[in-house]
Parts: structure tokens; sequence; C-alpha cells
């Protein structure tokens, strides 16, 4: 390992930002202006702008879980007086119309997809962490970085300003199968509020994109002296192969997203069959095919709903180690078997579309690959399981978060097997068996792994802690209100209950299940009041919680050997790399653990130390 | 305290697969459950989704518990020593490896027959129906006398669907507008219906008795009441009710020639032939 100068680019420029204030009183307040929009809004630091998106993120969960609450409403008690937002709807006497409904559905998926969970991993947790755990001061693009957050803002006021305008937000679904969606005439979404919806769905790309470039090209060529690929904490891998999912898969929705636009704007017909008639309307062109959207919609969306888990299974793995004191269990069969779902994912996408219309031998090969999917997910499960097998567990709300994305995507791993076997999909397909199924994926799955990464690098972020009581306090109701939403929905399915619909119980097969869902949104509701605990000690943390040191959990990835909060830069000092991230444990040596950039002689001491 | 607090969560994570597996007890209790199958192949697709419960039953009551069990038994509180410092095993990454990969491949090999039977092996023969969907209606339309679809004496209905049972049934499944899906819970059937597409659907009823007909895929603001009712009966009495309805036609279709001359406009009857692809 060669030597490592000690005057890093990093200190030259913090003298610098010293100096800056020679300039004296002639700092107006453009001056100050300019420079706080630099600092803070126009920022190319990666751990602001991964701290704008978080916040940006967190605000739409917001806006996501009470879309969900209102659908949840409608579900139980359908057509009744919708409390507080009623007023909204007074030219139907309080009431949801059922073309309320289909927007609201619509728009929770969309925001909670593309505005939460995609840009909450890769572009808050990814932006922040992947400099920081490689030991770089910041990413290799800050300029694109930056423009990776704000291309986010024409999709959030696409998305937001689509609920204001003719007909109101898009209502074909967040699949936005034609020819619903590019038919204007056939439902009142499908106007304007979809137009809006595919420009926002492009700029959400773009952001997306930006930013995976810049993650690729960091993490191969930007990791400290002595960082290995096979040195790498979880997290990275998982960020990495995010990274290259979204480079393969994305250019093919950005594509199919523009064809829908010309579909519908301009007259074309890739999706429209000869003589479509909606509603009395004729369709445009013709000669197209629906299905092709379907193909192409799923390329990008299946590969992404392994965007929307892997940083979270990264991340879970870091922190199960931590708090479990021990070394990740099989390092390289969890590396592999990211690389495994990465490389499966990309030829599994037809088992969206079994029922499709599609042609059912073609449907055969897709059932085998999303059979074979099973296996890397269960390989990292195990894993887990070995990971705290022996260990030494430290329950931190962190912790039980992390444990409880193990317990949840078990079941949501286990769930997906039903759907993968093409007979029991003829029944269960857009039932309410699916929705169980990936909102165990990817709310008890992923979001429970984000607030286990918001609670465990809360201190890094903010140089302070979370309080711990209400942490748990909240980890609890969550766990439990989660659980009674989610987990009644698979019996629901198992009924054949449809996804979807304003009101189901005057089909003489499912009238009997209003009970049970009246059960589910009770349930739904205390999830989200939930959160109130969540936002008030993550807002009165960030300011008077207990101040952090470097390193308060005892962790071994670079990102803990900076300052807390790390300032410009990142590093005071340039971080170099002795070993895996997932020494813990380690015999003989003082204290539990070696970190990545413990010097090897220290090791050896303790080693002699001990012999002696 | 702390060994409390430990207890605490430990026996959190174990009301999973307590709790996960009563409510699939107490679900069926209560009506809440496979509703009642009245087709041929459903038997076969309801056996697999038992089968798969079964297995998946197992995995998931065996790993929650082993989480519970380490979260009891590993707790800092217990305070066994230090971790234990192993970075995996060869040998458990290849047996939790293999198994699974049998096991899913050998269910990947048993489903496929099942598969072939309802949505690849179609009957030999001319369509019973076709079932168009339309927002929000599903149009039937009866072969006439020539047996043969798209002739001038077909039989026009809507949402109400009577078939034969205990013979092979062939329906010819289209859409007008958007994507609807044909579901019919009591016969585990559920298919697409695709704008621009023809997609063969085929059952065999062994049950006499109505049932529900349900849009399965979002049409649009009226999705939920796109809502249709089947009937199957006996051959006879189909026949009975196939001869009534047609004779209910006949005798409520004005000919084109009345029609023309009081409104000088096509019978509405006829638009629908039109729109023939």
């Amino acid at each position: 390992m060669s030597t490592v100068e000690p005057t890093s680019p990093v200190v030259q420029e913090s003298s610098q930002t010293s100096v800056a204030p020679s300039h004296g009183h002639a700092v107006s307040t453009a001056g100050r202006l300019s420079t706080f929009l630099s600092t803070y809004v126009f920022s190319k630091d990666h751990k602001v702008i991964g701290l704008q998106f978080l916040f940006s993120t967190l605000l739409w969960f917001l806006v996501g879980g009470l879309l969900a609450l209102a659908v949840r409403w409608q579900v139980a008690w359908p057509w009744s007086d919708v409390p507080v937002l009623g007023k909204l709807f007074a030219q139907q006497g309080g009431q949801m119309a059922p073309e309320f409904y289909t927007m609201l559905f619509t728009m929770h998926a969309t925001v909670m997809i593309f505005l939460v969970i995609i840009p909450i991993l890769a572009g808050a947790f990814g932006n922040f962490l992947i400099p920081l755990m490689i030991g770089a001061d910041d990413m290799a693009f800050p300029t694109l970085n930056m423009l990776s957050y704000w291309f986010m803002w024409p999709a959030f006021f696409a998305f937001g300003a689509s609920f204001f305008v003719e007909g109101g937000a898009a209502s074909s679904g967040w699949t936005s199968y034609p020819t619903l969606a590019t038919n204007v005439n056939s439902s009142p979404g499908s106007g304007w509020g979809q137009t809006l919806w595919l420009v926002g769905l492009t700029f959400v790309g773009v952001s997306s994109m930006l930013g995976s470039v810049n993650y690729m090209t960091t993490i191969i060529l930007m990791r400290a002296p002595g960082m290995t690929m096979f040195r790498l904490p979880m997290t990275i891998w998982a960020m990495f192969i995010t990274a290259v999912l979204q480079a393969f898969a994305l250019p093919v929705l950005t594509a199919a997203g523009f064809m829908q636009l010309a579909d519908r704007t301009i007259g074309t017909g890739f999706f429209s069959p000869e003589g479509n008639i909606v509603n009395n309307a004729m369709a445009g062109a013709g000669g197209g095919q629906p299905l092709l959207w379907q193909h192409l919609f799923w390329f990008y969306s299946h590969p992404a709903v392994y965007i929307m888990i892997l940083p979270a299974m990264g991340m879970v793995s870091d922190i199960l180690t931590t708090f479990a004191r021990k070394p990740l269990f099989g390092y390289r069969p969890m590396v592999y078997s990211v690389a495994g779902i990465a490389g499966l994912g990309f030829i599994v996408w037809g088992h969206h579309m079994f029922m499709s219309g599609m042609n059912p031998a073609l449907g055969v090969t897709f059932m085998v690959s999303t059979m074979m999917i099973a296996l890397p997910s269960a390989v990292k499960t195990f894993n887990w399981l070995g990971t705290i097998w022996g260990g030494r567990i430290q329950l931190t709300t962190s912790m039980l978060f992390a444990l409880s994305f193990v317990s949840m995507f078990i079941i949501g791993g286990l769930s997906g097997i039903f759907m993968a076997a093409t007979p029991v999909d003829i029944f269960i397909h857009d039932t309410y068996f699916i929705v169980a199924h990936f909102h165990y994926v990817l709310f008890a799955g992923t979001a429970m792994g984000v607030w286990a990464a918001i609670y465990f690098w809360f201190p890094k972020m903010f140089g302070r802690t979370m309080n711990e009581f209400w942490g748990k306090v909240h980890f609890f109701l969550t766990f439990v209100f989660l659980n009674g939403t989610f987990f009644t929905m698979h019996i629901l399915g198992a009924v054949g209950f449809p996804r979807r619909l304003a009101d189901a119980y005057h089909y003489e097969t499912f009238h009997h299940l209003q009970p049970l869902n009246a059960f589910m949104t009770y349930c739904a509701i205390g999830m989200v009041a939930t959160q109130i605990i969540f936002a008030v000690n993550f807002f009165w943390s960030m300011f008077y919680g207990p101040v952090a040191g470097r390193n308060p959990w005892n962790a071994n990835t670079l990102e803990w050997t900076a300052p807390s909060p790390p300032g410009h830069g990142n590093f005071d000092y340039q971080p170099v790399v002795y070993r895996g991230p997932y020494e813990y444990s380690v015999p003989g040596i003082e204290g539990d653990h070696l970190m990545q950039t413990d010097p090897p002689n220290r090791a050896a001491a303790a080693a002699a130390a001990a012999a002696h | 305290m702390k060994r409390f607090a430990a207890v605490f969560w430990s026996l959190l994570f174990l009301s999973v697969p307590v709790l996960g597996v009563a409510t699939f007890i107490v679900g069926p209790a209560y009506d809440i459950w496979l509703p009642r199958d009245v087709s041929e192949h459903g038997a076969a697709v309801d056996g697999l989704f038992y089968f798969i419960l079964a297995l998946t039953g197992v995995v998931f009551i065996a790993t929650e518990m082993v989480l519970f069990w380490f979260i009891w038994k590993y707790d800092e509180s217990k305070s066994n020593g230090p971790g234990r410092y192993v970075h995996g095993s060869h040998t458990l990454e290849v047996v939790w490896t293999i198994i699974p990969a049998a096991v899913l491949l050998f269910l990947a090999i048993y489903q496929m027959n099942t598969w072939a039977d309802v949505k690849m092996r179609r009957p030999n023969m001319t369509p019973t129906v076709e079932v168009v969907g339309r927002q929000f209606e599903w149009r039937l339309r009866y072969p006439g006398r020539d047996g043969m679809l798209g002739t001038p004496d077909d039989l026009h209905l809507v949402n109400d669907l009577h078939l034969p049972i205990d013979e092979d049934i062939l329906i010819q499944l289209k859409s007008m507008d958007v994507l609807h899906s044909f579901f019919l819970p009591n016969v585990r059937i559920k298919q697409d219906a695709v704008p621009g597409m023809k997609i063969p659907v085929w059952f065999k009823a062994r049950e006499e008795g109505v049932f529900d007909i349900v849009c399965a895929e979002l049409c649009g603001w009226g999705h939920y009441k796109m809502k249709g009712r089947v009937t199957f009966e006996p051959r006879e009495a189909f026949d009975r009710w196939l001869e009534q309805k047609y004779a209910e036609q006949e005798a409520t279709q004005p000919s084109v020639s009345d029609v023309a001359l009081a409104s000088g406009a096509l019978p509405q009857t006829n638009q629908f032939a039109n729109n023939e692809p």
C-alpha cells in the first residue's frame, strides 16, 4: 500500500474557505444570498443533496400516506361521507366519486414508487452514503448530482399540478395501461392528468439516470486506497448494482413514455389497435398493440422492484452486523445473490402479464425464471439469520427495524411464490393477494429498512442521535399496525377480492368482507398517525438530541471515521482501508471491533499481547 | 430491565408466525377463504394453492421461529460473552442454495401441466359464446341457429351469461375499448380482454348455480360496477333459455325497413356488427 500524502485536497479546500471571509465587510446581502443558495439550495455537496432528497421524499411520503388513507376509507365504507376531506367534494355531497377513487389509488402508487421509495433509497441514502462509505470527498460529477435533485422538481410540479387540472390527476393505475391511458376520452383522468403524469415520469427518469451514472462512476473510480471491491460494505454493493439496473432498464421506460405521449398528443398508434373506439370516440391512428406497452413498462418496472429493495437489503445487512457485533455471514454469497437478483431481474418481467393475453407458452418460461429468482432472496435471508446467530445483539431502534425487515421480507418473499405459480395466479392475479405481497416487500420491507437506516445514520447526518424510547414506540406501533393492515390482505386475496374496485360489496362473492376491510382501515389510520411520533422525534432530535461522536454505534465502515456531521470534503484525513467492513467481535484485541481504517499493526500488537 | 426489554421484543417477533398462522385459521372459519369452486380444473388450481401454502407455511414458521429464537438467546443481556467470530460457512451456503433450488425447480415443473390444461390445450370446437368487454358491461353474443358467430341471426345479450354444465365451453373473449379482465371466481378463470385481440377461454362447469362475473382489470371510473352473472344449468334448461331469449330478440327487434322509415338511421343492434375488426 502506498503512503498517503497528508495534505489531501480536502484540507486545502477547507483552508480556502477559511480565507474567504477576508473579503470582509464587502460581502453584500446579495453575496450572502448567493452563498446561502450555493450552500443549501443549489449545493453540489453530496451530503446536502442527499438530505434534500431525504426531506423531499419524506414530505411526499406523507402525501402518499394520506392518499392511502383516502383509498382505505372508500374500500372500508364505500360512498359514506369522507371526514375532513369531504368538504372538497361538495358537489358529490361529501362523498367520493368513483373516478376520484381511481385517481387516488393511481396517485398513491405513483407518489410512493416514483417520489418516495426510488428517490429515498438511491437519492437520499445513495447520495449521502456512497462517498462517505468508500472514502471519497464527493461524487465524481457534483454538478450532475445537483441536477439529479433539481430534475425532481419538474416532476413534483407535474404530479402535484395534475390534481388540479380538468378531470383530475392520472387515473389509469400507476401502470398506465393503454388503451385506457392512451385514449383521452376513456376516463376523466385520461386527459391532462395523464399527460402530466407522463411528463413527471420522464423527469423522474432523467433524475434517476443522472444519479445512476454518477454512482457507478464514483464507486468504480473514487474508492479510498485499499478499498477493493470485495472490501465494500453491502450498502455500497447494493447501490452499485441498483445503479447498473437503472442505467440499463430506465431508457426503455423513457422511450415507452414518449411513445405513449405521442399516442396521446400527435395521433400515433403505438399502443392502440385499429378501429379502437372508447366511450364512443375513435382512438388515434391504430395499428398498434396494447400489450407492447405492458412489455416495455414491465421491462423497466420489474427491475425497478429490485431498485426499490436492494439498497434496503444492503443497509439492513450493515445494520444487522453492527448491532449483532458479528461479521456478516457469507459476504461473498451475499454479493453474488444481489448480482443474481439483478441479472435474473431482467428476464422475469413477463410474470406481471400471465393473464394479459401474452402467449401462454411464453408465460411458462417467465414462470421458471421467476421461480428461480426466489433463490438468491432465500440465500440472503438465510445469511441474515446466520449473521445474528451467536451474536451479541443490541436491540436499538435501528436494529429492531432491521430485524423486522428480515421478518417481513420473509413474508413478502414467500407470498411471491403463489403468484409465480401460473395456475394459482389465474385466481389471485389482480386481487388483494398481490396487494399484500408488494406491500410486504415495499412497505414492511423497504420502508422498515429505510427507518432502520434513518435511525442508524441520523447521527452522521445531523451530529445528534434520535430519541431511543420514542423510536421504539414508533417501531412497535408501526410494526403492529402494518401487520394488521397488510397481513389480512392475504386472506382477502384468497377470496378473490379484486384490487382497484371502488365498491366490491355488491358482488355476492365479496359482500361479507366489509368488516375485515374496516378493521384494516382502522389499522392503516393508526399506522399513519404513528408517524407523527417519528416526525416529532426526527425534528426534535435534529436540534436537541444528544450530541453523537464520530462513531456512536462502534461501527466499522469509513463514514464513522469522519466528523458528525462531516464537513465539506467529508474526511479530515485521507482514510486508508486495511480490511473488510465486518470485523466485529475479533478475538484477542482491545475492544471488540476493527474499523476498516485501523492500521494492521494495531491488530498485530493486540495479537502479540494476547500471546504473552 | 434490559432482559425484560429483550424478552418483550423477541416475543413481538414470535407473534408474527403465531398470529400469521392464526389468521389463516380464523379467516376460513368466517368464510373468508377460497370461494366455492364449480369447475373441473379448479381442483388442480386449488390443490396447487394448498400445496404452496403448506410449503411456504413450513418455511415461514421455521424461519420466523429461528429469528425469534436468535433474538431471545443472543441478546446482549444474556451476556453469552463476545459474538462468534465467524465469516460464513461454505457447506451451509451450498446446502441452503441447493435445497431451495431443487424445491423451486420441482414446483416450476409440477405446475406446468395445470397451466397447459387451462391456457394452452384449447378444445377443438367452435366458440360457445363471444364475450366482449365494453365500459362498463359484458356484451354477449351467442351463435344463432346456424351455429356461427358473426351472422345476422346472432343472439345479443348483456351481462346475463348462461352456460351448460358438464360440457366443454369455449369463450371467445374480446374488448371493444380498453382492457378488461374476465374473472369468474367460482370457476378459477381469469383472462384479460385486450382490444384488437381474440382470446380463447375454456373450462367445464360441474355444478349448477348463479355466480359473479367480475372485471379484474382497471377499465375506467365505472370499473367497480362492471358486473355480470353467469348461470350454469343442464343442457336442456340452457337450450330452453336460449330459445326463449332468441324469441324475445326476434319479437322486439324491428326490421331494418321500419326503423329506416321512422328515423332514417340504422338500428342500434347493427352498430356492434359494424365494429368488427
